[in-house]
């Protein structure tokens, strides 16, 4: 039971952190968006697997809302906005693919470094994979520093969400359900806004690359 | 006197891995073209086809560009050398080769790369252009792989404790739960990415085109002939056969022989075969399924195994 248990976790926290490298990995918006509704079923399944060991209802209900906002309804509004522009690849970013891959590489051990120090405060199955999460994080912020177009930023802010849900779930598991309630519906609007966003830029500019952003307009 | 026994055993076993993979390295090859040729909706040709073309090489003249030098007649020979000791000494069929004890992994990534740069010169020493162009790219698709080779190959030692290829086998077999582990999967990614770059196989280059600007190991060895290319293409194949195994065995160990029975060496043999065909099929899939990359994307796929590699690392640190 207990092999089980912390295999499947192992296994779940380790698919979030691959899929965040995989969305710096691929070039094409709508395969980054799938490896984020990969991530967003990721984590929900960390969750689960955390309500399942230690019986807690309130945990499995927000695992469950994970799933639905974080795997489902945000990747598929993210899936719309990239529908509308048919040249929806990421061209050049500021760092290029193999560097920023590498950079990644950098970036894991470096939390890796960082956050033995944090676990040892309470060393259990769940405490010892917090590396990943803030790996997640640091991908995330990556992303969004380095990408130009609007949806890979959107990409990236998402990352950095995940990242510091998944330290939440591991270390604390999980904060009380209206808490975790709150974030994801804050997330989910902050994904409509900036898809609002990013549609009225491809109307008036014809891309959402940040940099050909000049004006404000009202 | 049991002493004796085990050595003999011990030389009994090198000697069938090495044949062993002299013949089945251009099977994989041939069982490869011919999935191939049936997903294209052909025939194909027979998969003793590389057995065939071998023979045939060897039965023709030795030809030398008039410039070369005794570079060209002795590269193919290092690659077979170099290929032929690590296949004696890596775990194939049995953990208990003759120098299994000296069989580090490290010892067996840089006598395969000692197989690559002794191509890489051969490639160079005709002085034509292909021959420099091939060579210089396979070195540079060489030197993108090679950390990323290393550090997935570190991910299992550190699993492990130990750096030794037997022993990393032998304690994978008593511990199965490691196979399903994430660090044990994500090396496993990455090592395919490096495996399919170091072999040629298509999305790093495409082993049946001898288009200029898409050659890679063609380009390298297209001023050999007759014997010499005969004995290049064996090593090669061998090395695939060789890396296939390693697959097959680092990641997915049973049927090998542990305690030193010819019994045991004979489902060893078999059981070989078979994963090894799994892995053909699985590496014959991606190449159906996928075209060759441009070879200014490749540094992309082989920083991605990279980054894999050092994730299996890290995982294997957090979860240990």
């Amino acid at each position: 039971m207990s092999t089980t248990y912390v295999g499947a976790l192992e296994l779940a926290s380790g698919a979030v952190l691959v899929s965040a490298v995989m969305t710096l990995w691929r070039r094409q918006v709508r395969s980054i968006v799938t490896m984020l509704s990969l991530q967003g079923m990721g984590l929900a399944a960390v969750a689960i697997i955390l309500a399942v060991h230690e019986h807690d209802k309130a945990l499995l209900v927000t695992g469950g809302l994970v799933f639905v906002v974080k795997g489902l309804v945000v990747p598929g509004l993210l899936r719309r906005v990239s529908k509308l522009d048919s040249n929806s690849r990421e061209s050049e970013p500021l760092v290029n693919v193999p560097s920023s891959l590498v950079f990644a590489a950098v970036l894991i051990v470096l939390s890796y470094v960082v956050s033995s120090r944090v676990t040892s405060f309470a060393p259990t199955e769940a405490t010892h994979l917090t590396p990943i999460g803030i790996a997640t994080v640091l991908v995330g912020y990556f992303m969004l520093v380095t990408r130009r177009r609007a949806v890979s930023k959107i990409v990236g802010l998402i990352l950095v969400d995940n990242g510091i849900a998944l330290v939440t779930f591991l270390l604390t598991s999980g904060v009380p359900l209206i808490v975790e309630l709150g974030s994801s519906l804050d997330v989910l609007l902050v994904v409509v806004v900036l898809q609002f966003l990013v549609v009225s830029m491809g109307r008036h500019l014809r891309t959402d690359e940040l940099a050909e952003m000049k004006a404000l307009r009202d | 006197m049991i002493g004796a026994t085990s050595t003999i055993f011990s030389i009994v076993a090198t000697l069938v891995q090495v044949v062993l993979l002299a013949l089945l390295g251009p099977l994989l090859i041939g069982f490869m073209a011919k999935m191939k040729a049936r997903a294209e909706g052909r025939v194909g040709a027979p998969i003793v086809q590389p057995l065939r073309d071998l023979r045939k090489l060897l039965s023709k003249e030795r030809l030398h560009a008039r410039h070369a030098s005794a570079v060209l007649p002795l590269a193919p020979m290092v690659i077979f050398a170099a290929t032929t000791v690590a296949i004696a000494i890596s775990p194939l069929v049995t953990t208990r080769p003759l120098l299994g004890s000296s069989a580090d992994v490290l010892v067996i990534v840089y006598l395969l790369l000692t197989g690559s740069i002794a191509a890489a010169l051969g490639g160079l020493d005709a002085g034509t252009a292909f021959g420099g162009m091939g060579s210089s790219r396979a070195m540079t698709i060489g030197a993108l792989a090679e950390p990323a080779l290393l550090v997935a190959v570190i991910a299992l030692s550190i699993q492990s404790g130990t750096s030794n290829l037997p022993s990393i086998v032998s304690t994978t077999m008593a511990h199965p739960d490691w196979v399903s582990g994430p660090s044990r999967l994500l090396a496993l990614v990455a090592l395919v990415i490096v495996v399919i770059a170091e072999t040629g196989r298509i999305p790093v280059d495409n082993p049946s085109t001898h288009l200029e600007l898409t050659m890679i190991h063609e380009a390298m060895i297209l001023e050999y002939a007759g014997p010499e290319l005969s004995l290049i293409t064996l090593a090669e194949a061998m090395r695939l056969g060789l890396f296939f195994s390693l697959i097959a065995n680092l990641f997915f160990p049973w049927g090998i022989d542990t305690n030193g029975a010819y019994a045991g060496l004979a489902l060893g043999v078999v059981a070989l075969v078979g994963k090894t065909a799994i892995v053909a099929l699985g590496v014959s899939l991606i190449e159906i399924r996928s075209a060759k990359l441009r070879l200014f994307r490749l540094p992309e796929l082989l920083a991605g195994g990279f980054v894999l590699s050092v994730l299996a690392v890290v995982t294997g640190l957090v979860t240990r």
